[in-house]
Parts: C-alpha cells; sequence; structure tokens
C-alpha cells in the first residue's frame, strides 16, 4: 500500500471538509443570531415575518458556496462520479490550501453577516418602508464570501489532478 | 458567542418602540381641553385594560406592570435590573419598618411588584428575620428598626434606609458588568445626592446630616456637594458647572421642578443612544426609562389639566421623549 498517495487523497478530502464545515458553521450561526432578532420583531409584530425571513436567510449563502466548493474538490478528486484519482501529497496540500478561503471567511463572513442581519431586522421593526435598505447592510458583507468563493473556485479548478 | 444573549430580547423591544409616544403626541395631549379627554386618547392607544377600572391612576399603574412584564418576559437575566428595582423594594423596607412602629394599619403604602411584597416584607420585619433579605438589607433594616424603636426619630430612619438604597444601587450598577446600567446607577445616585445638597441647604441642614444622608457615586463628591451646600445655593450650581451635570446649574438656578425636569431628560438623552444596540441590554434599559418618562409625562398632563394649569405651565413641565 503506497502511504505517501493514500495521504494525498486524506488532504484534498480534508479541504472539502475545510470548505464545507467552516463555512456551513459560518452560516449556521449568522443565520441563528439572525433568527433570533426575526423571532423577537414576529412575537411583537408577526405582519413582518415575510421581511424579517429575508433578511435572516442572507448569512445562509456562505454555507452553500462552501458546498459548492466541496461538490467540485471531491468530483476533481473522483470520489463523485468515478474512480478515485491518484492524487500526490503535493496536489493534495495544494487542494486543501484552495479550500481555506472560503472555509475561513465562510465562517467570519457568516458570523458578522448574520450581527449585521440582526441590526437590519431590526430597521424593518421600527421603519417596514425602509426594507430595501435594511437588506442592503448585510448584503455587504456577503461581498467578501463571493472573493473567497471565486478564489476557492479558481483554485481548485486550476489545480491539475 | 455569548454577547449575543439579549439579540432576541432587543428585537422585541425594537418593534415595541413603535408604540412608544413622541414629541408630537405629547403636544397634542397637551392641545386637548380636559384631563378626560387626555385619559381617553391615552386609552385609545391601549393604555391600561379595557376591562379594568379607568381612572387615571389604575390606568398609570397598570402600564407601569405591562412595562415590567415586557422586561421580565424578555431580559435572559433579571439581576442586571436590580438597580431599577431596588426603589420599591427599598421603599417597601422603609415602610414596613414604620408600619411596625406606629401600628397604624394603613393600607396601599405598599409596592406589590416587586422582589419581596409589601406583606412578606412587613411579616420579615415584624420577626425580625432580617436574613431572609438580599444583601445588606437585613443590616440597614434591623438598624432603621432600632433607630426609630430608640429614637423615635422618623427622618433618621427615612435617610437610613434611603442611603442605603442609593448604595446598593450604585454596587447593583457595578456588579451588573454593564456599562450602562453603570452609568444609569452611578447618575441616579448623584442627582439623589444633588437633590440632598439643594433641600438641605434650603433647610440649613449641617453637613453631618448630609454626610449620613449621601450616597458615594464616580460623577460627583460628596465633601465637595456637601461645602457647596453650606455656602448656599449658588455654591451648589457652581460646583455642578465642573462637574458632568453643568446643564443642571442652570435648572437648579431657575426652580426645582426645572431641575426635576433636567434630571429626566438627561436621562433619556443618555439612553437615547441605546436605540442604535442590538447586542447589549441598553435598548431594554432604556425601553423601560422611556415608559416611566412616558408614564410621568401623562400624569403631569393629566394633573396639570384638573388643576387648571395653563399649556405653558404644563408643557414647562413636560419630560423629552425617548422616540
Amino acid at each position: 500500500m503506497n502511504i505517501a498517495g493514500e495521504l494525498g487523497i486524506v488532504y484534498a478530502l480534508l479541504g472539502a471538509a475545510v470548505a464545507v464545515l467552516f463555512a456551513g458553521a459560518g452560516s449556521a450561526l449568522g443565520v441563528g443570531i439572525a433568527g433570533q432578532a426575526a423571532a423577537g420583531v414576529v412575537t411583537e409584530d408577526p405582519s413582518k415575518f415575510a421581511k424579517v425571513l429575508i433578511i435572516q436567510l442572507l448569512p445562509g449563502t456562505q454555507g452553500l458556496y462552501g458546498l459548492l466548493v466541496g461538490f467540485i474538490t471531491l468530483s476533481k478528486i473522483g470520489i463523485l462520479g468515478g474512480g478515485i484519482a491518484d492524487v500526490s501529497v503535493s496536489t493534495g496540500l495544494l487542494i486543501l490550501a484552495a479550500c481555506l478561503p472560503i472555509g475561513i471567511v465562510g465562517l467570519i463572513s457568516g458570523i458578522a453577516q448574520g450581527k449585521t442581519a440582526a441590526s437590519a431586522i431590526g430597521i424593518v421593526a421600527k421603519k417596514p418602508e425602509q426594507f430595501g435598505k435594511a437588506m442592503l447592510f448585510p448584503a455587504m458583507v456577503e461581498t467578501y464570501a463571493i472573493l473567497a468563493l471565486l478564489i476557492s473556485f479558481l483554485a481548485v479548478n486550476g489545480i491539475q489532478v | 458567542m455569548s454577547n449575543t444573549k439579549y439579540t432576541y430580547a432587543v428585537a422585541r423591544i425594537r418593534a415595541l418602540e413603535v408604540s412608544l409616544f413622541n414629541d408630537a403626541f405629547i403636544e397634542q395631549l397637551l392641545s386637548l381641553g380636559t384631563a378626560e379627554q387626555v385619559l381617553q386618547a391615552v386609552m385609545e392607544k391601549g393604555w391600561g385594560d379595557v376591562s379594568a377600572d379607568s381612572s387615571m391612576d389604575a390606568v398609570l399603574k397598570r402600564e407601569e406592570e405591562k412595562a415590567w412584564e415586557v422586561i421580565r418576559d424578555v431580559a435572559p437575566d433579571m439581576s442586571v435590573f436590580d438597580v431599577m428595582s431596588y426603589p420599591k423594594l427599598y421603599h417597601n423596607l422603609k415602610a414596613a419598618v414604620k408600619e411596625v412602629y406606629t401600628r397604624s394599619g394603613r393600607e396601599g403604602i405598599f409596592y406589590d411588584d416587586c422582589s419581596i411584597p409589601g406583606r412578606e416584607m412587613l411579616r420579615i420585619v415584624e420577626n425580625r428575620e432580617f436574613s431572609k433579605l438580599p444583601g445588606d438589607m437585613g443590616r440597614t433594616a434591623q438598624e432603621a428598626l432600632e433607630i426609630l424603636l430608640h429614637t423615635g426619630d422618623g427622618q433618621l430612619c427615612d435617610i437610613t434606609v434611603d442611603r442605603a438604597a442609593l448604595e446598593a444601587m450604585y454596587a447593583a450598577g457595578k456588579r451588573s458588568g454593564e456599562p450602562i446600567i453603570e452609568s444609569y446607577a452611578d447618575t441616579t445616585v448623584a442627582i439623589a445626592d444633588i437633590k440632598i445638597a439643594v433641600r438641605a441647604q434650603k433647610t440649613g441642614k449641617s453637613a453631618d446630616f448630609m454626610r449620613s444622608a449621601m450616597a458615594e457615586c464616580d460623577s460627583l463628591s460628596v465633601d465637595q456637594l456637601i461645602r457647596a451646600a453650606l455656602s448656599g445655593a449658588d455654591e451648589i450650581a457652581r460646583y455642578l458647572e465642573g462637574t458632568s451635570y453643568a446643564g443642571g446649574a442652570d435648572a437648579l438656578r431657575e426652580s426645582p421642578s426645572a431641575f426635576e425636569r433636567w434630571c429626566d431628560n438627561r436621562m433619556t438623552e443618555t439612553m437615547k443612544t441605546q436605540k442604535y444596540e442590538t447586542f447589549s441590554v441598553g435598548p431594554l434599559l432604556g425601553y423601560l426609562i422611556a415608559r416611566e418618562n412616558e408614564i410621568k409625562t401623562v400624569r403631569i398632563i393629566i394633573t396639570g389639566k384638573q388643576n387648571g394649569f395653563s399649556d405653558d405651565a404644563i408643557r414647562e413641565r413636560i419630560r423629552e421623549m425617548y422616540v
């Protein structure tokens, strides 16, 4: 058994896991924080349910980005849709490094976006007609999750297996 | 993530802030002709209970209860609100000590919407079960009762309990670990000290009397305040000009009611920044103070109209609103 060869695929899988785990955790925490605020508003004014639900879901995208990078990685190393590729240690480490941006930025931006979303829900609670503006503040945080997704996506795609 | 424990509570308060009275609505109330119309207008806004007594006292008392019900419902930790509940608790202690001494059997002298309601407080003081009282309250109760039993001096008993209440508020503010609660407690103690200084100056009380009535706080020096009070009313105002209560100096020169109004407005002004907080206890405290302020203002308008005050005279006394 070629241990060095096995390690390569382990590193690559670890990359997929990092992307899905950290970005997913960021989204879970973010949606959770915004959800508390949304529940608070709906307790007093159920008519605002639809508006606060939309804002609550904004931090959920990081998890999807992590999932996307995870899928691409799995398909790249052949775990999805075919035989497992022969991944060298250096290639495995490259894939792991490529997955880090969306993992780390996904975690941090998910929490930050959740907090911003909770504050934005406060705007909707007091001034529902300002819903559009309220959406923009948490959406700004999204920019950095998208940038991280872009780099992870290009990097994983660019690595030759 | 522990700093998000107030997220739900603050969002609920945000939704409730919409129903707080603004300055424009207070102006509308002022323009109404009679006290009954004012009461009717606030009841149309949902004040009081539909099926219950619709007298002013009942409606305003119910509103105070509602404000506390909301806070009790949303706050994850009520201990930070000790600072707000101590005045009622210590009032109950004072009333119980005097009741035990005088045996007057008077009704309606206690607050029941606090952690130790009147009847229980009376039973504790009667049976000398001081250990059942929280913190230093037991020691205060024993001291106040002994003063009254040995000297019969009601005023000395009052200042002993009042000072203990201020010290308990100050300590609760420090204990809360929340800067806004700490600042509220400190300001409340400082304002109480200023009021004591003003009244003591007017009645010619000694430095020792003032020292036994005032409590220490961060924003004022009790010693300097006492020295100023001994030198005259102008000296008190002059001393305040050099502190963070400078605005109160002019109000103090104007009239006692102007100073009371300034105190409440300053508190509201301090709290207004809490309208933009999302993750701290500040908005809860801000809401509670806003409700108390609102209730006080409606009471001033109704009693002003009942006593035939002019709109201008009432306007001088009404407080700024939080929203």
